[in-house]
């Protein structure tokens, strides 16, 4: 039944939890996770490999059943109204299974009915999803005989055909080289202009460049939840910096623990220069940057590199592992 | 969409899958081959010289033992193995439709094998005066021993991802439920068991079909058998999504 309450959120997650049973033992693969995504927005779930994010989404998507806990994608409860809700949403699986026997054509009107689309709707959600996602040139081939891209791209196709309200990615650059990352990730943004993304990946980059919000899973856990934009600012989370100077190493790390920075272990120096030695610091936020290069001059210990490492969201992942 | 349509969707992929590949060809080779092979050959029949086909009616159910699992170790073992049961189960159709679905694909395939042993009876009929009556009663029971079997394969396809694994646990399956009536009339084995072992024998009930005598009884075993493993077959997959 439509719930009134979560009519205005495409995704209504409340304390979804799921245990596997692996080798006699119990794994808890997600703690109690609650989260909401609003219409058009992209939702990145980030998280190192096991983090929980292909669990949550299956879930989602009625291939798992939860322990306890609701979900509802569009107002419809997951556990109840299953059928209701695979009507809207479209869902690319982790590894993107395909029935590789089969030609893209037959693949997609097989898809197309089993999601009951017939006649002329059923010609024109084909001739749709084949223009958006570039199949006209395999159009009649196998999929066993596509290329890894244009597979990727029948998968989201097959997810596209009702045009659903969400859409749900694992993983989707999975496996690509880098020109089809490049056009999966311009397609997953142009569909982000009109549907709700729900997309997973441990791919930094990726979701900064697509998202607009992020939720950080640890060990099936929700460490972070919040807009891209807020979490890419600079004061947010852990900065590494790699420094280098001409002393000591050991007089780089005493100067560097002096001005209040975390020595995390030395590198190669930057560039050959005698007695330049290099080192990789941990600074409570990048805003103490400046701080920390004018405590290190002062200490006599003139920084020739001050480089930060990876870009905020990095920060965040690693502040996660950290607070684990 | 309706139970039934999107059950017939599933049916017509899986038919033309199973001809898609040599197997398919093979598999759909391997009954008339070998029935004319057991009739005209090793059979009985040139030596009786009798113009009836209850010989060859009276080896299905052993030569199912083999064709049955091979026609349905593919249909779950291997959605689970390249992971198309993810893409299947979370389309909009019931878990109903995908299990009648894949049987219905299967009876279709053995349809079709049964459909070319109909050189058999055509020979036969030319060579005597064949009475039909009893030939169509055996190949309606031939589909109804059939349909049991192939429930019983899809089950235990569901159970696996390994074809080879599924195969054997079916025919395993069948040549025991084809020997229970054997087990039923040893001395060891107590009156009310043997009673029950005797109903439960896929092979007995199948004596009266292929003389053409068909009974209510014999009729509703073979559908109850299917209808039980379908649910079963049903119960695995609902299961995995709870483990």
């Amino acid at each position: 039944m439509m719930s009134d309450s979560s009519t205005e959120m495409v995704v209504s997650v409340q304390g979804l939890s799921k245990t596997y049973r692996s080798g006699g033992t119990e794994v808890l693969a997600l703690q109690p996770l609650s989260f909401e995504a609003p219409a058009g927005e992209i939702l990145a779930f980030l998280g190192p490999n096991g983090a929980g994010k292909t669990t949550a989404i299956r879930i989602l998507a009625g291939f798992l059943a939860a322990d306890s806990g609701q979900a509802k994608i569009c107002g419809f409860d997951v556990a109840v109204d299953p059928l209701e809700v695979r009507a809207r949403l479209g869902y690319l699986p982790e590894h993107n299974p395909l029935y590789l026997d089969m030609r893209v054509e037959d693949f997609l009107r097989f898809a197309a009915k089993a999601r009951s689309l017939a006649g002329t709707s059923l010609e024109q959600a084909i001739d749709r999803v084949v223009a958006q996602t570039g199949l006209a040139e395999v159009f009649r081939r196998r999929l066993s005989e596509c290329s890894k891209g244009y597979r990727q791209r029948a998968g989201l196709a097959q997810a596209l055909l009702h045009d659903p309200e969400l859409l749900i990615l694992d993983e989707p650059t999975n496996g690509l080289d880098p020109v089809q990352v490049v056009e999966m990730r311009r397609l997953v943004r142009e569909l982000g202009q009109e549907k709700t993304v729900l997309l997973t990946t441990h791919i930094l980059p990726e979701v900064e460049a697509l998202a607009d919000r992020v939720v950080l899973l640890r060990q099936g856990q929700k460490v972070v939840d919040g807009p891209l934009m807020d979490l890419q600012a600079p004061q947010a989370g852990l900065c590494q910096l790699a420094i280098a100077a001409q002393c000591s190493l050991v007089d780089l790390e005493n100067a560097a623990a002096a001005a209040g920075a975390t020595w995390l272990a030395p590198r190669a120096a930057p560039f050959a220069l005698d007695g330049l030695h290099a080192g990789l610091v941990e600074l409570p936020s990048a805003m103490a940057i400046p701080d920390f290069a004018q405590s290190l001059q002062a200490a006599g210990v003139l920084p020739l590199q001050l480089a930060p490492q990876g870009g905020p969201l990095e920060s965040w992942f690693l502040q996660a592992e950290g607070q684990q | 969409m309706s139970t039934m349509r999107s059950a017939l969707l599933v049916a017509k992929r899986e038919f033309l899958a199973a001809f898609d590949a040599p197997a398919g060809y093979l598999v759909l080779a391997f009954l008339p081959a070998l029935s004319a092979v057991l009739f005209f050959v090793t059979g009985p029949f040139f030596a009786f010289d009798t113009a009836e086909l209850r010989g060859f009616f009276l080896s299905l159910p052993w030569l199912f033992v083999i064709l049955t699992p091979a026609i349905t170790m593919r249909l779950w073992a291997e959605e689970k193995r390249a992971g198309t049961e993810e893409l299947l189960l979370t389309w909009p159709m019931r878990l109903r439709s995908l299990v009648l679905g894949k049987f219905l694909g299967a009876w279709g395939i053995l349809a079709a094998a049964l459909f070319a042993t109909l050189g058999l009876p055509i020979t036969v009929a030319y060579l005597g005066d064949l009475d039909f009556g009893p030939v169509l009663g055996g190949y309606f029971g031939a589909l109804l021993l059939g349909g049991a079997c192939l429930a019983l394969g899809l089950f235990l396809s569901a159970c696996t991802d390994n074809q080879i694994v599924a195969w054997l646990g079916g025919a395993a399956m069948l040549l025991v439920f084809n020997l229970l009536g054997g087990a039923a009339t040893a001395e060891a084995t107590p009156p009310w068991l043997g009673r029950v072992l005797l109903e439960l024998d896929f092979g007995k009930h199948f004596e009266d079909l292929s003389r053409g005598v068909i009974s209510l009884a014999d009729v509703a075993f073979y559908l109850v058998m299917t209808a039980f493993f379908l649910a079963l077959n049903g119960l695995v997959l609902l299961r995995r999504s709870w483990s």
